[in-house]
Parts: C-alpha cells; sequence; structure tokens
C-alpha cells in the first residue's frame, strides 16, 4: 500500500516539476485507456473473423471464375478498396439512418441505430474486400500440378480444396496477412469519429479535456505499438507452425544422403 | 455406335478365352431388342462375377484435340492384369497425354476407357466435346489409377507422410492410423521411413519421386499410370526411381509408362507401344520389336535415341 501511494507521488512529483509529461494523469486514466484498447482490439478481431469468414467463399469464387458471381465480387471488392474507409464509415453511419425504411427495419433498434456496430460493419466489409483479393491471388498460384495430382487421387472439388487448394493458398497469403491485420488495426481508428471511445477516441476525449495532446495521443500510441508488437509476434509464431515447407531445410543427422531403396 | 459396341464385346469376351460372357449377351439383347435397362441390373452380379477376368484397361480409339493440332488419332490399348506397358515416342508424339486421357485429367474428344470392364460414360456438352456423364464414376476410378507425374507433383504443404495419407483418408475413408500405418509399410518399401516427416522441398528429386509412388501406392491402384516418371531428374537420380518401379513390376503390378529410358522400358515391359503422330506405329513384344523393327520410323527413332 505504501509502496504504491509513494510511487503516485513521485510519479506526481516528476509529472509536475520535471517532464514535460504528464505521467500521473496517464496513470490516473489508464483505466479509461485499458477499455480504450478493449473496443479496439474487439473491433479489429470480430472485423478480421468475419471478414476472413466472407473473404474465403468469396475468393474461391472469385478464383473459379463462377460465371455471374465473379463480375459482382468484383465489383464489391473494387468500391471497398477504391474508397476511403472513413467514407464507408460515414455513409453506414450516417447515410442508413435517412431511410425510413432502414429506421423501420427490424435492423435499426439494435444494429444501425448503434455506432458500434454501424463500424463493425464497415471494418468488415472492408477487410473482406482486402481479403478476397489477395486469397484469390494466393489461391491462383497453387501449383497446377498439385491440383492435378489430387484430381488423380480421385478427390472431389470440395476435398481439393480443403486439403490441397486451401491450405497452400492459406500459408502463401500468411506473410502478406499480417500486413492487412495490423491495416485493419489502424484503420479502427475511425471509430472514434463517430463517437466511439476506442483507444484513440480516449486520447482525443483526454486531449478535449485538458488540452493535453502529448498524454493522449501518445499513450494511444505507445498502446497501438503494443497490439502491434503482440500482432507481430503470433505471426512469427504461426509461420514457424505453418511455413516450414519453405524454410530451407535444417541440419539433420540423416545426411548424406541414404539413397537405397 | 451400336455395331461398335457389340464388336467392343465380342473382342472382350475372345481376349479372354471364353465364349460370350452373361453380359456380351445382355448387352447384345440389350441392344437388339431395346429391352429396359432393369434386365441387364439383373445381370450385374454375374457382370461382377467376370469383372476379375475382363482386362484392367481397356482404351478404344481415342481422340484428342489441342486447338486445331490433332495429338491423338484414335489410340487404344488394352492392358491385362500383369501387364507392363511402355509407351515411348519422340515428344510431341501424343504419349503424354493419352497416358492423361485415361484418368480424364485431359478430356478426350472421342472414344473410350474401360477400367476393369467398367465404361467412363460420357455425354455430350454444348460444344459438341465430351465431358463425364457421372463425376462421382470419374472420382471412383481415378482412386482406383494411380498416377506418378514428372513433376512429382507432392502437395508441397504436407510431409512426406501426409503426402501418403492424405487421398486414402479423405477418398478412401480409412481411418487415420490404419493409413498411417499402410503409409509407413510403403514407405519402408520406397526406402523412405527415415525422411516421412520431410517436407518435399527438404529431399532430393528422386526421393520426391520415389514419395509420388509411395503415395499412388497407398491408394491399392489397380492400375499405375506412369508420366515420364524420371525426366525430371538428375542423371544419379534416375537409377533409384527405376530401381522402385521395376520391383513394383516384379510384383506383378499392372502399369502403364510413358518413358524415355529404352533400356529399362526393354527389360521391365510386357509390351512397348511406339506412338508416332498420335497414331500407334508399331507395338509388340519388347525384345522383338527393339531388335527388328518394322516401321521405318520405329528404326529412326531408335537409332536417333540410341546416339
Amino acid at each position: 500500500m505504501d509502496d504504491e501511494r509513494s510511487l503516485l507521488q513521485y510519479l506526481q512529483h516528476i509529472s509536475e516539476n520535471v517532464s514535460p509529461v504528464d505521467f500521473y494523469l496517464i496513470a490516473d486514466n489508464l483505466d479509461r485507456f485499458l477499455a480504450g484498447a478493449l473496443v479496439t482490439l474487439q473491433l479489429t478481431f470480430l472485423a478480421l473473423l468475419f471478414g476472413g469468414l466472407f473473404a474465403v467463399p468469396l475468393a474461391v469464387a472469385r478464383a473459379a471464375r463462377t460465371p455471374g458471381l465473379n463480375p459482382a465480387i468484383w465489383g464489391f471488392t473494387y468500391l471497398f478498396r477504391g474508397t476511403p474507409l472513413l467514407v464507408q464509415t460515414y455513409l453506414i453511419y450516417y447515410g442508413l439512418g435517412q431511410f425510413a425504411v432502414v429506421r423501420e427495419s427490424f435492423l435499426w433498434d439494435p444494429i444501425l441505430s448503434s455506432p458500434w456496430w454501424c463500424v463493425l460493419i464497415a471494418f468488415t466489409l472492408n477487410t473482406t474486400a482486402y481479403t478476397t483479393e489477395f486469397l484469390r491471388g494466393a489461391i491462383l498460384s497453387v501449383p497446377n500440378g498439385e491440383i492435378e495430382a489430387a484430381r488423380a487421387c480421385g478427390m472431389s472439388w470440395w476435398t481439393r480444396l480443403r486439403l490441397v487448394v486451401l491450405p497452400g493458398a492459406f500459408r502463401r497469403a500468411l506473410p502478406a496477412y499480417s500486413n492487412e491485420v495490423i491495416f485493419t488495426l489502424h484503420g479502427s481508428v475511425i471509430a472514434s469519429v463517430v463517437t466511439l471511445q476506442d483507444l484513440l477516441g480516449v486520447g482525443r476525449w483526454l486531449n478535449g479535456r485538458y488540452y493535453l495532446a502529448y498524454e493522449g495521443y501518445l499513450t494511444a500510441m505507445v498502446f497501438y505499438m503494443i497490439i502491434v508488437f503482440g500482432i507481430t509476434r503470433l505471426f512469427r509464431l504461426a509461420e514457424r507452425r505453418y511455413l516450414g515447407h519453405l524454410r530451407p531445410r535444417e541440419h539433420d543427422e540423416l545426411l548424406p544422403m541414404t539413397t537405397s531403396p | 455406335m451400336r455395331g461398335m459396341q457389340i464388336s467392343v464385346v465380342k473382342s472382350f469376351a475372345e481376349s479372354n478365352n471364353f465364349a460370350l460372357t452373361p453380359r456380351g449377351n445382355c448387352c447384345i439383347y440389350f441392344l437388339a431388342s431395346g429391352v429396359s435397362a432393369v434386365l441387364e441390373r439383373q445381370e450385374s452380379e454375374l457382370v461382377q462375377e467376370h469383372a476379375t477376368s475382363a482386362p484392367t484397361l481397356v482404351v478404344q480409339d481415342l481422340h484428342k484435340s489441342f486447338g486445331s493440332l490433332e495429338v491423338l488419332k484414335g489410340v487404344g490399348l488394352s492392358a491385362c492384369e500383369g501387364d507392363v506397358i511402355s509407351l515411348i515416342g519422340s515428344s510431341g508424339s501424343g504419349k503424354s497425354t493419352f497416358l492423361r486421357c485415361i484418368n480424364l485429367l485431359e478430356m478426350p474428344d472421342a472414344g473410350e476407357v474401360r477400367v476393369n470392364g467398367e465404361l467412363i460414360r460420357m455425354t455430350r456438352n454444348r460444344e459438341g466435346g465430351q465431358e463425364p456423364a457421372d463425376r462421382r464414376q470419374v472420382e471412383n476410378i481415378r482412386a482406383r489409377l494411380g498416377m506418378v507425374f514428372q513433376g512429382f507433383n507432392l502437395w508441397s504443404h504436407m510431409t512426406v507422410l501426409e503426402n501418403v495419407i492424405a487421398a486414402p483418408i479423405s477418398v478412401l475413408k480409412r481411418s487415420r492410423s490404419d493409413a498411417i500405418e499402410r503409409a509407413e509399410s510403403i514407405l519402408h518399401r520406397v526406402g523412405l521411413y527415415e525422411r516421412r516427416h520431410f517436407y518435399p522441398a527438404h529431399i532430393s528429386g528422386g526421393q520426391q519421386q520415389r514419395a509420388a509412388i509411395a503415395r499412388a501406392l497407398a491408394m491399392d491402384p489397380q492400375l499405375m499410370l506412369f508420366d515420364e516418371p524420371t525426366s525430371a531428374l538428375d542423371p544419379e537420380l534416375v537409377g533409384e526411381v527405376l530401381q522402385v518401379i521395376c520391383s513394383l513390376a516384379e510384383e506383378g503390378r499392372t502399369m502403364l509408362l510413358v518413358t524415355h529410358e529404352m533400356a529399362f522400358a526393354r527389360d521391365v515391359s510386357s509390351e512397348v507401344i511406339f506412338l508416332h503422330q498420335g497414331r500407334i506405329d508399331e507395338q509388340g513384344d519388347p525384345h522383338e520389336i527393339f531388335t527388328h523393327p518394322e516401321s521405318e520410323r520405329f528404326r529412326q527413332f531408335l537409332s536417333n535415341v540410341r546416339q
């Protein structure tokens, strides 16, 4: 107890007398920042989850050049990749409310009237569009010979997709997907402009209340950096786990090669 | 069409040294009088009985064009159990295409393929080409034909063992433990047991091809198709792969082999077929035709190869 008090007093002391940054204020509002980080993480994670789930079938349909579906999906991805996320969020949050049909529909009350849901929908559609396109590229880069071998074994289309095409494509897309995850995290700051208290939202609030830009924004920045560090760590683990076949062979005791069949 | 089918049935029967099979009778009766398919179904048990005596593979009059280029101009063959048939010929003669038409990796424009007497049913599509009438049947037949490719085509994200057990589990619905047990004994056989947990990229070309052979063997195929299995290998790695194929031949496996290894074709095959410009130019007993080639083109081909 004493330790804690003395630590806070120490923080207060250096904040008032030494440091240009008010650490005491940050420590005092740490719970708000943590809550903001939770909102940021929730939005990012859910958008990526739903976006990933939608993107897989869309990318498969696009890679297979499914008649009718392919141009429609292309149009969707072009629209969402070709316009800023902020505009998309505005259109969903402010735009949809203009229509009486939307306001009177069953979707209005729990979902479309809440900024949280609107932001999640915008983020999900946006990440779906990006993920669809690069997953399509990854699917197309699965070597034809591997697919042919799967056909020659008598695997059905679905089995080939499940065992050969998608596992190959996911692995190829994995390094690029870490960028998409980080971009989605960074894009989630847009939540703060439609009144949500995400990480940046808390920073803005702090700045607006005390007129202390550093305290609000720097703290948010540090939090973002910590999250990004965690994400890159996770991806490094995933790459170690799933991309073993792309690593150069490690030294092994079986060398020199045994060739006797 | 009718006439052809009847003649197929007859040649079937003759090649197997028995008078018309019940199926043969049934087919002719069926074709002649147009009796409903019920009759044929009643006979299906008898057909099963005779399935073992039907040739493992009968291919008839296969045609295939790529655009305006006609690659196969009516090629056929029949392989009985234990036959090892080598297809040779210069590049562009259509031998690989022929092999790929058998398990429909390439869709033939015309012709018939029967595996153990079972005809792969085809329909005409709108563009006038053929397509399989029943996808399921094609998958079922492919599962019975093991194929080994020139470029190995192992699934790069799976280890050797995973490559070998994938299709038995997903296609033949074997249990994982059963599949692993069988796979390990096959890998022992091809000399890759120690490397079963390696990824394809981490083993040599010869080992990759042996893994691919193990993958095909794991399906207990009735017929194995080899599409230039040693052409992508460094010369010093060819031997180990040929050795495995040779041991399969000795074990009495039915195999169809597209190859450029003339000495190997001569020593291992029960029959050699020389393709030239999409047609069979010469075929017969390997020792016979290699020592006394009848066709001028085959003679030329041999002298080119031997240089």
